[in-house]
C-alpha cells in the first residue's frame, strides 16, 4: 500500500465552479498515466478563493473520495492550486561576482546568483509561491543555460518570482488539511495550466496560456523554454453570468443555464432578431429574451476580459512572445466563437485546451476544465524526479534528459 | 481688478479677470481664509463672516462681518445651525453687500459646526441673488465628532448645493486616509484644511493665471451652472523627468477619488495643471489622456498655467463633478438682483489700483451676462427631469473585494460601463 502510494501524485484544484481532483501515477518506465478522476461543483468560493469554509470543504471531500473511488487507490496528499486576484509574477534579476582567481564557475556560485536573485523586496504579507530560474547572463552574454564549469567574472540569472498574500493562500491550504490530506507543495493555477498544454517545442517558441476560469482568469506566457510572465485577474464566467442576470434582468441560475446554450463569444450574423422564450416549469413561456442582447452582452465581457491580458502584455513586453500561439484552457474555452474572438485580440493561432504531454484516461485529459489539475499532476511528478536518489545509471539517464527537451 | 501683463492673451483682456471673493464663514471657514492671506492670492477679496468676536478679532482678512443679535451676547451660535441660520436671515442684507460685485464667489467653510452649517446656505442664496457665480468649498466633520454635527453638516450640504453653483466638499473621514495615525490633533485639521486650501488654489490658479491653455470664466460657469453638484477633488504634485506619469499614478490612487472610480462616475471633470517653463505639450497630453481615458462620459475643461518659479515641478488639480439629483427648490425663490454697487467692486481690486472705465464697462456687462443666466436658471428648473430607469448592482459581487483596474471596478457589467442600449 505505501509502495504504491509513493508513486501517486494527486493534483486538486479548488475552482470558483468546481473542485477537481486527478490521480496520476509514475509507472515502471517512469512515464506518467492519469488513472483517476473527480469533481465536484464549488461553493463558497468567490473569485478564486475561498469564503466559506464549511461547505466549500464538502465539496473537496466529494471529489477526493469521487478520485479516490476511479482511481482505487487511497489519497494522502495533494498538490494544491492557488490562485486569486493577490497573486502576482515579475522578473527579477540576481547577480554575483566571480571571486576565484581562475575565474572558474563553481556549484556555489550558482547557488550564490540564485540565493541573490530570489532575495527581493516583497510585503511583509506576501510570500513567494514560484521562483523559476529562466536563464544565466555571463559578462553580460544573455541565454547560457548551465553556467557551471564555464569562465566569467560576473554571473547573473533572471528568476521569474510569482508571490501572493500568505494568509489568503493557507486559507485552503487549511481546509484541506482539516480533511486529513497533506499539502506537498502550493502551485499557481496558471502554471499548471500552461504545464498541462504546452509542449517543450512551444514553450521554446513562445506561447501564452489562458485559463478562463469560473472566478478569476490566469495567464502565463513562456517563451524560449522559461516562463516570462504570469497574471491574474479576478473576472471569470461568474462574471458573465452575473452580467447576463443584470442586463436581461433574470435570476442568476437561470442566466448560468442560458449562457451554456445560448451563450457566444462574437455575436453571429445569424442571431439577429432572434429571441427565446423562457418557460417555466409546467411549459409555459413566461418570458422573452433577446438573443442578440444576451450575445452581444457576453461579447463584451469576453472581449473586454482579453483585451485586458492583451494591455498587460504589451505593458509587460510580452506580447511578441505570443506568436507561437494562444492556448485556452478552463470553462471559459467552451464558449462558442471564443478562439475566434482570441485569434482577432491576439493576432496569433489559438488552439482550446488539450493536453499533449499527459497519457492515461482519454475522457479527462479531453476536457478544458480538468487541464489545471492535470498540470498539478503534472507539476508533482516533475517535483518527484528531482528529488529522486541518484543511482549511476539514473544519473547517466539525466545527464542526457538534461540536454533533450524536457517534457 | 488685477490686469493681465500678457499681451499675447488679447482675449483676456476683453473677457476682463472676474472678481473673485472669497468668504470664510464660521470658525473653520475664517481660519482658512486665513491661510489664504498671501501673495499668492493677491486680487482677491477675501471677507471673514461669523458668529464669534474672539476668531474675527483674530483674522487679517480685509472685510469682516460680525452676525450678531442681542441674545447670543457675541458668544457664537453654540453649535447650533438654527440659530446660525436665523441670524443669517436677519443679516441677509448686509450679507447681500458683502457678496456685491464680484463675478466668482469661494465659500470657504467647515461644516458641522452653528455658524458654517447656519450662514453657509443663506450666504450662498445672497451671493447667487447678486448674480455671481458660486463655488462652495466645505469640510464635513470627523465621523467621531459626533452624530449632531455629522447631521448638521449634511443637511447644510444639501442646502447650498440646492443653492450653489457647484460645491466641493471634502469630508475629513476620506482625507484622514492621507494622515498618519500618529498625526496630532491640531497637524490633521491643518492638513485636511490645507486640501481644501488646495482646491481653492486650483480654481484660483485656473482663474487668474496667464494660462498655456487659458480657462475661461465661461468655461468654468459652462461646467458648474445648473449642475447643482457635487464634487471631488484631488491635488497631485509631482517633480523629475518621469512626473507626468507620477502624477497620473497618484492621481489614479488617490483616496479622495475613491481610487478613480470618482472618476468614472463624474459627468464633469476639470482640470487643472501648473508647472514650470519647462512644461512640454506632451506631458499635457500625456496626463489628458490619462485622465479623459477614465472618465470617457464626462466633458473635461483643463487649463494649463505656468510659474516660472516651479522648476521641474508639476502639479494637477482635479475637479470632478457628479450630478446628483434634480435639485431641492432652495428655500425662497430667486429674487430680482439688486443694482451694481460699484463701492465694493473697488475694494476687491488689487492694491487699490482705480479700474478704467473701459474695464468697468465690461464687468457691467459681465455681471448683466450672470443675471441673464440666472433668470435662464430659474426657467430652466421647469424643465421634467428623467427618472434613472436602470439601477445597476454589481449582483453576486456586491460584497466581495472589488476589481479594480486602471480606475474601472470590473464588477459592473461591461455592458453597461460601455454604454450599450438593451430595449
Amino acid at each position: 500500500m505505501f509502495e504504491a502510494n509513493s508513486n501517486l501524485i494527486v493534483g486538486l484544484e479548488i475552482g470558483t465552479s468546481k473542485v477537481c481532483a486527478v490521480v496520476g501515477e509514475i509507472n515502471d518506465a517512469g512515464a506518467l498515466n492519469i488513472i483517476g478522476l473527480g469533481q465536484a461543483p464549488a461553493r463558497g468560493v468567490r473569485k478564486g478563493e475561498i469564503v466559506e469554509t464549511t461547505i466549500a470543504e464538502e465539496a473537496v471531500r466529494q471529489a477526493i473520495v469521487e478520485a479516490e473511488q476511479m482511481a482505487n487507490v487511497e489519497i494522502c496528499n495533494v498538490y494544491l492550486g492557488v490562485t486569486g486576484a493577490h497573486v502576482r509574477g515579475f522578473n527579477n534579476r540576481g547577480v554575483h561576482r566571480v571571486l576565484s582567481a581562475d575565474r572558474d564557475i563553481t556549484k556555489d556560485d550558482v547557488s550564490d546568483v540564485i540565493k541573490n536573485a530570489r532575495t527581493i523586496n516583497l510585503p511583509k504579507e506576501n510570500s513567494i509561491i514560484h521562483d523559476v530560474r529562466q536563464h544565466f547572463l555571463l559578462d553580460g552574454h544573455e541565454g547560457i543555460v548551465n553556467p557551471e564549469g564555464m569562465v566569467g567574472s560576473l554571473l547573473e540569472v533572471d528568476v521569474h518570482v510569482v508571490h501572493g498574500v500568505t494568509n489568503r493562500m493557507q486559507n485552503s491550504v487549511r481546509l484541506v488539511r482539516n480533511l486529513n490530506l497533506e499539502v506537498n507543495e502550493i502551485v499557481f493555477t496558471g502554471l499548471a495550466s500552461a504545464l498541462a498544454m504546452l509542449t517543450s517545442e512551444q514553450k521554446e517558441i513562445g506561447a501564452l496560456v489562458v485559463d478562463l476560469g469560473g472566478g478569476t482568469t490566469n495567464y502565463v506566457v513562456y517563451a524560449n523554454g522559461v516562463i516570462k510572465h504570469t497574471g491574474v485577474f479576478a473576472i471569470g464566467g461568474d462574471h458573465v453570468s452575473n452580467d447576463l442576470g443584470q442586463g436581461l434582468k433574470i435570476p442568476l441560475s437561470r442566466a448560468e443555464k442560458l449562457k451554456l446554450e445560448f451563450g457566444a463569444a462574437v455575436v453571429p450574423e445569424s442571431s439577429k432578431g432572434q429571441t427565446i422564450s423562457l418557460c417555466n416549469e409546467m411549459n409555459l413561456p413566461i418570458k422573452t429574451l433577446n438573443l442578440e442582447h444576451l450575445q452581444r452582452i457576453m461579447a463584451l465581457r469576453l472581449e473586454e476580459l482579453l483585451q485586458i491580458i492583451r494591455d498587460d502584455l504589451e505593458e509587460a513586453g510580452a506580447l511578441h512572445y505570443v506568436q507561437g500561439g494562444v492556448f485556452l484552457c478552463g470553462g471559459g474555452a467552451r464558449i462558442p466563437h471564443i478562439a475566434q474572438l482570441a485569434e482577432t485580440i491576439f493576432q496569433a493561432p489559438v488552439s482550446l485546451g488539450q493536453t499533449n504531454t499527459i497519457s492515461g484516461l482519454k475522457s479527462a485529459l479531453d476536457q478544458p476544465e480538468f487541464l489545471t489539475a492535470i498540470g498539478l499532476v503534472k507539476y508533482g511528478s516533475m517535483r518527484k524526479r528531482k528529488a529522486e536518489p541518484t543511482g549511476l545509471l539514473t544519473n547517466l539517464q539525466n545527464m542526457f534528459t538534461r540536454f533533450l527537451p524536457q517534457r | 481688478m488685477t490686469s493681465n501683463p500678457d499681451t499675447q492673451t488679447p482675449a483676456l483682456e476683453i473677457s476682463g479677470t472676474p472678481v473673485i471673493k472669497i468668504i470664510g464663514i464660521g470658525t473653520a471657514g475664517v481660519g482658512l481664509v486665513e491661510t489664504l492671506n498671501g501673495p499668492e492670492f493677491a486680487g482677491a477679496a477675501l471677507v471673514a463672516v461669523t458668529t464669534d468676536q474672539a476668531a474675527l478679532n483674530a483674522s487679517t482678512a480685509p472685510h469682516k462681518f460680525l452676525l450678531e443679535t442681542k441674545a447670543a451676547r457675541g458668544l457664537g451660535t453654540g453649535g447650533d445651525a438654527e440659530r446660525g441660520y436665523a441670524l443669517a436671515e436677519e443679516h441677509f442684507d448686509t450679507l447681500k453687500t458683502a457678496c456685491a460685485g464680484a463675478n466668482v464667489i469661494l465659500l470657504v467653510a467647515g461644516l458641522g459646526g452653528g455658524a458654517g452649517s447656519g450662514i453657509t446656505p443663506v450666504i450662498a442664496r445672497a451671493a447667487r441673488e447678486t448674480g455671481a457665480l458660486v463655488l462652495g468649498f466645505v469640510t464635513l466633520p470627523f465621523e467621531c465628532e459626533g452624530n449632531r454635527r455629522g447631521a448638521q453638516a449634511r443637511a447644510s450640504l444639501n442646502q447650498i448645493k440646492a443653492v450653489a453653483d457647484g460645491v466641493i466638499c471634502l469630508p475629513n473621514q476620506k482625507a484622514s486616509k492621507l494622515i498618519d495615525e500618529n498625526t496630532s490633533l491640531v497637524d490633521t485639521y491643518r492638513i485636511s484644511g490645507g486640501l481644501l486650501t488646495e482646491a481653492i488654489r486650483g480654481v484660483w490658479q485656473l482663474l487668474t493665471r496667464p494660462g498655456l491653455i487659458q480657462i475661461h470664466l465661461a468655461d468654468l460657469c459652462a461646467l458648474v451652472r445648473d449642475k447643482n453638484s457635487e464634487g471631488v477633488f484631488a491635488f497631485v504634485e509631482s517633480s523629475g523627468p518621469t512626473r507626468s506619469r507620477e502624477v497620473v499614478e497618484k492621481l489614479l490612487a488617490h483616496p479622495l477619488l475613491d481610487e478613480g472610480r470618482a472618476l468614472n462616475e463624474s459627468d464633469a471633470v476639470l482640470v487643472s495643471l501648473m508647472a514650470g517653463c519647462d512644461l512640454t505639450m506632451g506631458e499635457v497630453n500625456r496626463i489628458m489622456e490619462q485622465i479623459t481615458r477614465q472618465c470617457e462620459r464626462a466633458q473635461v475643461i483643463m487649463g494649463a498655467a505656468v510659474d516660472d518659479a516651479w522648476k521641474s515641478r508639476l502639479s494637477v488639480t482635479l475637479i470632478a463633478a457628479k450630478h446628483n439629483q434634480p435639485p431641492v427648490e432652495p428655500a425662497e425663490p430667486v429674487a430680482h438682483r439688486p443694482g451694481r454697487t460699484t463701492s465694493r467692486t473697488s475694494q476687491s481690486s488689487s492694491a487699490g489700483a482705480t479700474p478704467s472705465p473701459l474695464l468697468m464697462q465690461q464687468r457691467e456687462q459681465l455681471v448683466k451676462q450672470h443675471a441673464a443666466a440666472v433668470r435662464r436658471k430659474s426657467d430652466s428648473k421647469m424643465k421634467q427631469e428623467m427618472l434613472p430607469l436602470v439601477t445597476i448592482t454589481k449582483g453576486r459581487f456586491d460584497k466581495s473585494e472589488p476589481t479594480i483596474h486602471k480606475g474601472e471596478d470590473l464588477d459592473v457589467p461591461t455592458y453597461y460601463r460601455r454604454g450599450m442600449p438593451l430595449n
